[in-house]
């Protein structure tokens, strides 16, 4: 609250940087502890394999969270993407046997046009973020339902369309160098452009940025169509990975990616946030998972898969409490 | 503006939001049945008006509690979770596996009042991170709608609890005067909280809370109690939704009780004119509210349009609803 008009006028405090820079490497002396945690307990865990399978199951989840946090940033939110997702990974396979092009373009296209009537009415017709994307959540999924009827979509394997989410390319999967790309042209978006400065702008005061005469709306606008561009892409990503076009994938995908960007150190109340410690507070969820896998793995004593989403609640608490108390310490 | 005008609110305006935004979702509602009339064969038979109560029962009651947490500028993601949790407890307690009462009046006694207590003891948490921390509500909402839903998993396994009990057989399928037990009870709520909202001392600090919570604060009312008591009511209106749910399945299934109630709870505070600003809160537009969301789907399936139809139908209504009644609400 307090840092709004300061962060306007005067930029930061010098204190309140710091505080943020403190929570903020926070996010990342967690996730380094717990791969070391992870290295020193199970012998497979930095195997090639490992590493491998958590940065190809997780791209789809960072794309996600990276549009996330753009929409956060200017104190919005997209309850969208999950099912946006979906329905993309939905229409990309039914058009997989033409090739990956075709299928990348309709799902990304799906995901846009979501994003689209997402910025419409929120810029323009001015209704709540969270009602709004609430409603194209639900549309959202009832279009892959109908699209689908309500059955998985098998993709077709004859194209190069499952190369995208089972391929390698330099060791490395495809997925985790698309997810890798995004994130390096979003840091470059958010920290050396204009329309990153707006982004900030809006979420720390939109009125005065509206009075500044920054382009409110269309920036609005352009942050909901990127963030459905993304969910449209990890869609794809989605169907080529399994094989399969799921309508009912996807649930949660908002909660775990809102979760994801308040764990990288944005705050919710936008105006403040960074693309790098997004990817961060996304792999550390992910990590929480892979080490549960792999304590039961060990057969010491077993964790059932429903101790995952206790864990991820009660890490969520620890580092949103621990945000707080880094945020309020005196300067 | 706005603030001023609640901390000194007109009576009548409490009760009928001004402008006859009621009078907007009445007349919906009216438009709904009467072209059921016409359309729908059948239509005019207590059955179909007991079906379509049973189904929204559970929604109205979660939804009076989240009209009150809205109404203080407030949100509550973790009703659902609170739910399963409930749902969990119940069998657990009245089969003798908890608490160490054998199966009995005794056991089936606290099989109803520990569950609810405890989804209480949880909103009150929910509260107390908000008000002691100054956690965002989506945020603080956001732990245990991801870890209680596992916490209620790991109490029963995530195995399904099928029983057979006759006290819960009653709430389930019991009838006075011909009217299903679980409808006298969410009118009994629905009264209670439109009295509370309307004629109590403490209906007007959470409004005043929801108007301007920094002009509340001066002004001397207790904010964080006002705040922690919302979403303890929150949480203990869940764990009744949530003893429902299980008596009407006669089964209780962690995975399932509750799933998506956070957004469908939502959803009718907002077509039932509740501002997600806070502020203001009608309960009786709630219930409409949630009238309307489940008699379309009723509309919609009875003419043979499938469910995935109706969400999109049901998405393109909540954004007109909320539309209109941002216009009227513009000065």
């Amino acid at each position: 609250m307090t840092s709004i008009t300061e962060t306007l006028v005067a930029g930061p405090k010098r204190g309140g940087r710091h505080a943020a820079m403190l929570q903020r490497q926070g996010v990342v002396l967690a996730l380094l502890l717990l791969i070391l945690f992870g290295a020193w307990r199970y012998d497979d865990f930095l195997g090639l394999y490992n590493v491998m399978s958590v940065l190809r199951y997780n791209a789809m989840f960072a794309l996600v969270a990276l549009g996330m946090g753009f929409v956060i940033m200017t104190g919005g939110i997209d309850l969208s993407v999950g099912a946006t997702a979906a329905l993309a990974s939905v229409v990309s396979a039914g058009v997989s046997d033409i090739g990956l092009g075709a299928g990348l373009a309709v799902g990304i296209a799906a995901g846009l046009a979501v994003g689209l009537v997402n910025g419409l009415v929120i810029a323009w017709a001015k209704l709540p973020a969270f009602v709004t994307t609430l409603a194209t959540m639900l549309g959202a999924r009832g279009l892959a339902l109908l699209i689908s009827g309500n059955q998985s979509v098998s993709v077709s394997w004859d194209t190069h369309f499952t190369d995208l989410g089972g391929g390698d390319f330099l060791t490395l999967p495809i997925p985790a160098w698309i997810a890798a790309a995004a994130f390096v042209l979003g840091a470059v978006l958010l920290n050396f452009t204009r329309f990153g400065r707006v982004v900030l702008a809006i979420g720390g005061n939109e009125e005065a940025a509206r009075l500044m005469g920054l382009p409110v709306r269309r920036t609005k606008l352009l942050v909901y169509v990127l963030s459905g561009g993304l969910a449209g892409l990890a869609g794809v990503i989605l169907a080529s990975q399994f094989g399969a076009g799921q309508p009912t994938e996807g649930q949660g995908w908002e909660l775990f990616a809102i979760a994801a960007v308040v764990v990288g150190g944005t705050l919710l109340s936008g105006g403040m946030g960074s693309v790098g410690f997004t990817l961060a507070g996304t792999l550390l969820l992910g990590l929480i998972f892979n080490i549960l896998n792999f304590e039961n793995g060990k057969g010491e004593f077993t964790l059932s898969a429903y101790w995952q989403s206790v864990i991820r609640g009660a890490f969520l608490l620890l580092v949103v409490l621990l945000q707080n108390r880094l945020a309020r310490r005196p300067s | 503006m706005s603030e001023l005008e609640v901390v000194a609110p007109r009576r009548a305006r409490l009760v009928l939001p001004r402008g006859g935004a009621l009078g907007g979702t009445l007349l919906s509602l009216a438009a709904l049945i009467l072209f059921n009339l016409v359309a729908t064969p059948h239509f005019i038979s207590l059955q179909t008006l007991y079906v379509n109560l049973t189904q929204v029962t559970t929604i109205v009651i979660v939804a009076v509690g989240m009209t009150m947490v809205i109404a203080t500028g407030g949100i509550d993601l973790s009703v659902g979770s609170l739910m399963a949790i409930s749902g969990a407890l119940a069998p657990l307690i009245f089969a003798g596996h908890l608490l160490g009462v054998g199966p009995g009046p005794l056991a089936d006694g606290l099989a109803f009042v520990v569950p609810v207590l405890v989804a209480m003891l949880f909103g009150s948490f929910n509260g107390w991170l908000i008000a002691r921390f100054r956690i965002q509500p989506i945020v603080a909402t956001l732990v245990l709608f991801i870890a209680g839903r596992g916490i209620a998993q790991v109490m029963t396994n995530g195995n399904l609890q099928a029983f057979h009990n006759v006290a819960f057989h009653t709430l389930g399928l019991g009838r006075v005067l011909g009217v299903p037990i679980q409808v006298w009870l969410m009118a009994a709520i629905v009264g209670i909280a439109t009295w509370v909202i309307a004629r109590t001392l403490y209906g007007r600090q959470l409004l005043a809370v929801g108007g301007n919570e920094a002009a509340a604060s001066l002004a001397g009312l207790p904010v964080a109690r006002i705040k922690i008591l919302v979403y303890a009511i929150s949480g203990l209106l869940s764990g009744i939704a949530g003893l429902i749910v299980i008596a009407i399945n006669s089964s209780s299934d962690a995975n399932l009780v509750g799933l998506g109630m956070e957004l469908d709870a939502i959803a009718a505070v907002a077509v039932g004119g509740t501002a997600l600003t806070g502020g203001r809160a009608s309960i009786i537009g709630t219930l409409l509210g949630a009238l309307i969301i489940q008699l379309l789907r009723y509309t919609l399936l009875s003419h043979g349009i499938p469910d995935a139809a109706a969400l999109v139908v049901k998405a393109a209504v909540i954004l007109v609803a909320v539309y209109i009644q941002q216009v009227r609400r513009a000065p």
